[in-house]
């Protein structure tokens, strides 16, 4: 019994243990970054951003774009200056709402100022309301769920909102007459999906868009044939199938409608890109697919060129997708609040915020993924949406 | 002499002052370091989440460590406690006092569960063994797919309900969405904090702790040992085993309310297969009929892999490999036999040192 009573004090006190380090490691963060201060002169001060994002898991793939563009910028941005402006700290969330919170509070005893994250949309939820309570600015690269933004007045989206880009994608195929008979393959178990596919839905009947396939979906647990909701689409007669899903299971849908010959125009969301790099799929299937999307890796300007060059320079030639692109944004949307000078390093996170807040809803900012972006009172962007066709694996954009 | 008094007390009782003096020594070592603020920010928010573990691993250990029969849906349970009682207070949250409700969402989300439990019991009891575990397994899958595609909401004309998409719900514009399909609940003003947490864990203890050591409990680990035996002397299986697997289920969705308002936002993919066999390692790794083991293993694997945040892309690899390691330093028949000669060459070092003193 001895034995058993001195084990559970041992392990009660590694707890507390664990509590009070916890505690050092943060006090002593702190002084780090006031000593930062105090040694350079304010202009050369270190603004630490946190970032939050799925870097193990299913969606790692997500998380590890928005890490990578993140770091890029960090590192241009550090480089051009001489100085470190910006010291990035990048924590896992896996993609869970539960853990998404655990980071947050790691961050914020780093000392986090700023936070460019999470990278979806369940654990931004939880990530924002803390945000608000604490007041500390966040900037999500791609969380699209419109209740992300209309958390709180210091919540905002470098992407567009899921019911947005279901109501633009609606205009557009009524407007340039791509379909008349249309089908939907989306997953009812994914917020990002069924978000874009209520809104299509709602815009589509009051546009008289002729649906013929609305309940062709699928769950995250039954994602690996998607045969069954092509077949569908093709009996149905349909002769443009809208998907708003991920690339991955686009890829799916394309593979299955050319195994039975099927051949309509398909149109996707933002989630689409990326498709050209799935692994080991034939990237002649994607020709003429459509795809609301605002950033192409293919486009001409200087900021996407220099982006994608110095991307493909730092990461082993990987094309860069759009999450890349958006988090990449989201930095550079800071550092432009801090050279117009809203905001400087000595600034806490809640007084960063307020500023950063009226900031964001003044400026105007060009990036990868759009020029003249500005963003309304909930937090939300406004930005042109551009619609490319993949031809020849290139995207080429649609007018 | 007090110390005298402590020895006459039953053995089972003497432990149980233990398991629960470890927990409010818990409670009062973390909220008197909280009081001096030295805690982190990242250990604050991990204790509502211990609390919820805890209890979830505790009235799991009530199925598998003492009626014998392996559940991999205790998340299934866990789902409908949170999102009824997370109901209830998005509902009543505005109009009755806090504590009334949050109270009343315990009730409700602690009964809800329990009334899945009672219903997946009748049928399911009949089994044992790897059958149940499946049939366990399923329902889970179930209760996350048929949340996954509610939508439910309400306006001037009432409720309505759909399982198709939001617009079919057919609300009226002066509506309120409660529940958004894949979205779940979003929004939820929260109010969990580590007392209501303690309080739970607490209560889960007494209940389930007074049923083991009680007529009851004698009958359920009975049929734990020999069902046959146990039936042959007049002791009903159905009944005992519907009340473990009740009990089991009701803590479980009082957790499930804990954990579901401590989220301003709540899915129900967040309580799939891999959460039931979560709770499942805390209950294998604290002992199986352990209730001290399942609160320990519940906390400690909760705040372990925040603690390993420092190694990042490796975390869940090491995370993995001390589960491991301590799977095989609690359980292993070697290792439980060196633990005792180590402890057994401490106790004769303190005794002679003892000695010494005296001739000293």
């Amino acid at each position: 019994m001895k034995k058993f009573v001195s084990g559970m004090l041992a392990a009660v006190m590694a707890l507390s243990l664990a509590a009070c380090s916890g505690n050092t490691d943060t006090s002593s963060a702190a002084q780090d970054s006031q000593a930062a201060t105090s040694e350079g002169s304010a202009s050369q001060a270190t603004i630490k951003i946190g970032g939050i994002g799925p870097t193990t898991g299913g969606n790692a793939q997500y998380g590890n774009a928005v890490k990578n563009g993140e770091k890029l910028a960090v590192d241009e941005i550090n480089a051009a200056a001489g100085y470190t402006v910006f010291e990035l700290q990048f924590e896992d969330d896996e993609s869970d709402p539960e853990t998404a919170l655990n980071a947050y509070n790691a961050l914020k005893d780093w000392g986090m100022q700023v936070l460019v994250g999470p990278v979806t949309s369940d654990p931004s939820l939880n990530v924002a309301s803390k945000c608000v309570d604490d007041n500390m600015f966040m900037l999500t690269p791609s969380a699209s769920a419109e209740d992300v933004a209309l958390t709180g007045s210091n919540i905002f989206q470098m992407c567009f909102t899921d019911p947005n880009q279901g109501v633009v994608s609606a205009n557009y195929i009524k407007d340039n007459n791509l379909g008349s008979n249309i089908g939907i393959i989306y997953d009812s178990s994914d917020p990002y999906s069924t978000g874009i596919y209520t809104a299509f839905m709602a815009e589509a009947q009051q546009l008289g868009l002729n649906i013929v396939v609305s309940d062709a979906s699928f769950q995250a647990d039954n994602k690996s044939d998607l045969s069954v909701q092509v077949q569908n689409c093709q009996d149905a007669g349909a002769d443009l199938v809208f998907l708003p899903i991920y690339y991955n299971e686009a890829s799916q849908v394309l593979i299955a409608a050319d195994r039975i010959g099927y051949d309509p125009v398909f149109f996707g969301c933002d989630g689409m890109d990326g498709i050209l790099g799935v692994e080991g799929f034939d990237t002649s299937l994607a020709d003429g697919l459509m795809m609301l999307c605002p950033f192409s890796a293919f486009g001409e300007d200087e900021t996407t060129t220099t982006f994608v060059n110095a991307y493909k320079a730092a990461y082993n030639d990987e094309t860069p997708n759009q999450f890349a692109a958006d988090a990449y944004d989201c930095v550079y949307a800071i550092y432009q609040a801090l050279q117009d000078g809203a905001i400087s390093a000595d600034m806490s996170s809640s007084e960063m915020c307020d500023a950063l807040t009226s900031a964001f809803t003044t400026m105007s900012f060009d990036g990868t993924t759009g020029v003249g972006q500005t963003w309304d009172e909930n937090g939300m962007i406004s930005k042109e949406p551009k619609v490319y066709t993949i031809e020849s694996g290139a995207y080429v954009l649609a007018d | 002499m007090p110390l005298t008094r402590l020895k006459n007390v039953k053995k089972t009782t003497k432990s149980n002052i233990i398991t629960f003096g470890i927990v409010i020594l818990f409670y009062l070592v973390v909220q008197i370091l909280s009081g001096a603020g030295l805690t982190s920010s990242s250990f604050e928010g991990q204790l509502v989440p211990i609390c919820a573990y805890v209890v979830l691993a505790v009235s799991l250990n009530l199925t598998v460590g003492f009626l014998g029969e392996l559940s991999l849906g205790h998340a299934g349970f866990m789902s409908a406690g949170a999102f009824s009682g997370v109901l209830v207070w998005t509902l009543l949250g505005q109009s009755l006092p806090t504590w009334l409700a949050v109270l009343l969402a315990f009730v409700v989300g602690g009964c809800v569960a329990g009334l899945f439990g009672f219903v997946i019991g009748i049928p399911v009891l009949r089994l044992s063994g790897d059958y149940l575990a499946i049939v366990t397994l399923a329902f889970g899958e179930i209760i996350k797919n048929v949340i996954n595609a509610c939508y439910l909401g309400y306006d001037s004309n009432g409720v309505h309900f759909s399982l198709k998409d939001a617009a079919s719900m057919g609300l009226e514009p002066d509506g309120t969405t409660l529940i958004n399909g894949a979205m779940g609940i979003t929004r939820i003003k929260t109010v969990s904090n580590f007392t209501i947490g303690i309080v739970l864990v607490i209560l889960a203890l007494f209940v389930i702790i007074n049923l083991i050591n009680s007529r009851a409990g004698r009958a359920i680990t009975a049929i734990r040992d020999n069902e046959i035996a146990a039936q042959s002397v007049g002791i009903n299986l159905t009944k005992y085993k519907l009340m473990a697997f009740v009990t089991s289920a009701v803590f479980a969705g009082l957790a499930g309310v804990l954990y579901g308002l401590n989220y301003s936002s709540l899915v129900a993919r967040r309580f799939d297969y891999n959460t039931s066999i979560q709770i499942l390692v805390f209950v294998v790794l604290g002992g199986m009929g352990n209730i001290r083991g399942s609160i320990i293993a519940a906390a400690l694997l909760t705040v372990l892999p925040e603690m390993l945040r420092g190694l990042d892309d490796y975390r869940m690899l090491i995370y993995a490999i001390a589960l491991i390691v301590m799977m095989i330093f609690n359980q292993s028949p070697q290792m439980i036999a060196w633990r005792k000669r180590i402890a057994e060459r401490f106790k004769g070092a303190r005794k002679s040192d003892g000695k010494k003193k005296e001739v000293a």
